[in-house]
């Protein structure tokens, strides 16, 4: 999934303090499942600015709508009945929702209420973790299913550098190793041979080296 | 068990009844707040005593949370409060009833106050 955090209270205020109507929109998608922008964060959210300007003696209306997803166009039309009642859109959405918005939308100013963060797994309940960094070319079948782009710090293919230590890396003790990760991997599936083999410098323009990426599959489009 | 033994406490402490304090949500905190509430506690039952086994420690962490975002838009972390207590300790309850009521009387009405309606708002799981 798509993970986020909500921006600090102070950043949201700043963005919509010139309107007393906003629409907060929501997503049921990804968002939701990182607690980050789904619609019990939206109705928390609606109720802290609702206060923060009661607190400076000024009222703002808040419409409250939370997607299916923010980022497809046929879910964002659902917002054209509220648009015209609201001075400002804040979208809780990751930042493709938020541009799905604006671009709808382009007589209304649309500002963002999280920072997206990452592509990632639930480790366990409240914990998330970056898994994958969406190279555009997946190495995950050298790897034991264990992807060294995004989670060795370093994003090496061949191995580990010489600051994994005790199957820790060096930039923090809490943080895997992902080559010992690999490599006990690959070992417990018998197949250590994998590690031998010299993986080439990695074709980057497959990612975001080589601008924005689009698919395009003709048989859907 | 309070008001068998006889104990007083406050009267403006409005008690909303929940089966479990896991079952408090955020959002019936803030929407308290929003209505006028000066303060708000949750009362849940002592810790490892959860009947639904973590209900209890589930509502002390929302309780944690939720005072960082009341301290965020400057209602103040001080107002929102979670005790734990058995259903036995009728004097428990009416003390922390007192004292609370107390400690928010001492911070003032909450700043986000828009209604007229003024009471202290207690969830008892």
């Amino acid at each position: 999934m798509i993970t986020a955090e909500r921006k600090p209270l102070d950043e949201i205020i700043d963005y919509i303090k010139p309107f007393s109507r906003i629409l907060l929109v929501g997503c049921n998608e990804c968002v939701t499942v990182c607690a980050a922008g789904g619609r019990k964060e939206v109705g928390l959210l609606s109720s802290a600015l609702q206060m923060a300007f009661m607190k400076e003696g000024k009222v703002l209306d808040v419409k409250e709508l939370t997607l299916e997803r923010q980022c497809d166009p046929e879910y964002v039309e659902e917002l054209v009945p509220l648009i015209d009642q609201v001075d400002a859109v804040v979208s809780m959405a990751c930042g493709c929702g938020v541009q799905e918005v604006a671009k709808r939308f382009k007589e209304k100013p649309v500002f963002p209420a999280v920072n997206t963060k990452f592509m990632g797994a639930s480790e366990r309940q409240g914990v998330w973790a970056e898994r994958c960094q969406g190279c555009g070319d997946c190495v995950l079948g050298m790897t034991g299913g264990i992807c060294p782009v995004a989670r060795c710090s370093k994003r090496l293919l061949n191995g580990p550098c010489g600051g994994s230590s005790n199957g820790k890396c060096e930039i923090n003790p809490e943080v895997d190793c992902a080559w010992q990760l690999i490599w006990d991997r690959l070992k417990s599936l018998g197949i250590e041979k994998t590690y031998e083999e010299i993986v080439p410098a990695k074709d980057w323009r497959t990612s975001r080296d080589g601008g924005p990426r689009k698919i395009i599959r003709e048989d859907l489009a | 068990m309070a008001g068998t033994m006889r104990y007083s406490y406050p009267p403006n402490v409005h008690i909303i009844r929940v089966p479990c304090s896991g079952k408090v949500d955020a959002l019936h905190i803030m929407k308290a707040f929003q209505k006028g509430a000066d303060g708000v506690y949750v009362a849940g039952c002592l810790e490892g005593d959860c009947h639904f086994k973590t209900g209890n420690i589930k509502a002390a962490h929302m309780v944690a949370y939720l005072k960082g975002l009341l301290d965020e838009i400057g209602i103040g972390a001080e107002r929102l409060e979670m005790f734990t207590m058995s259903a036995g300790m009728g004097e428990r309850f009416a003390r922390i009833a007192t004292d609370f009521t107390e400690r928010i009387r001492k911070l003032g009405p909450n700043p986000a106050k828009a209604g007229s309606d003024k009471t202290d708002k207690v969830a008892v799981g």
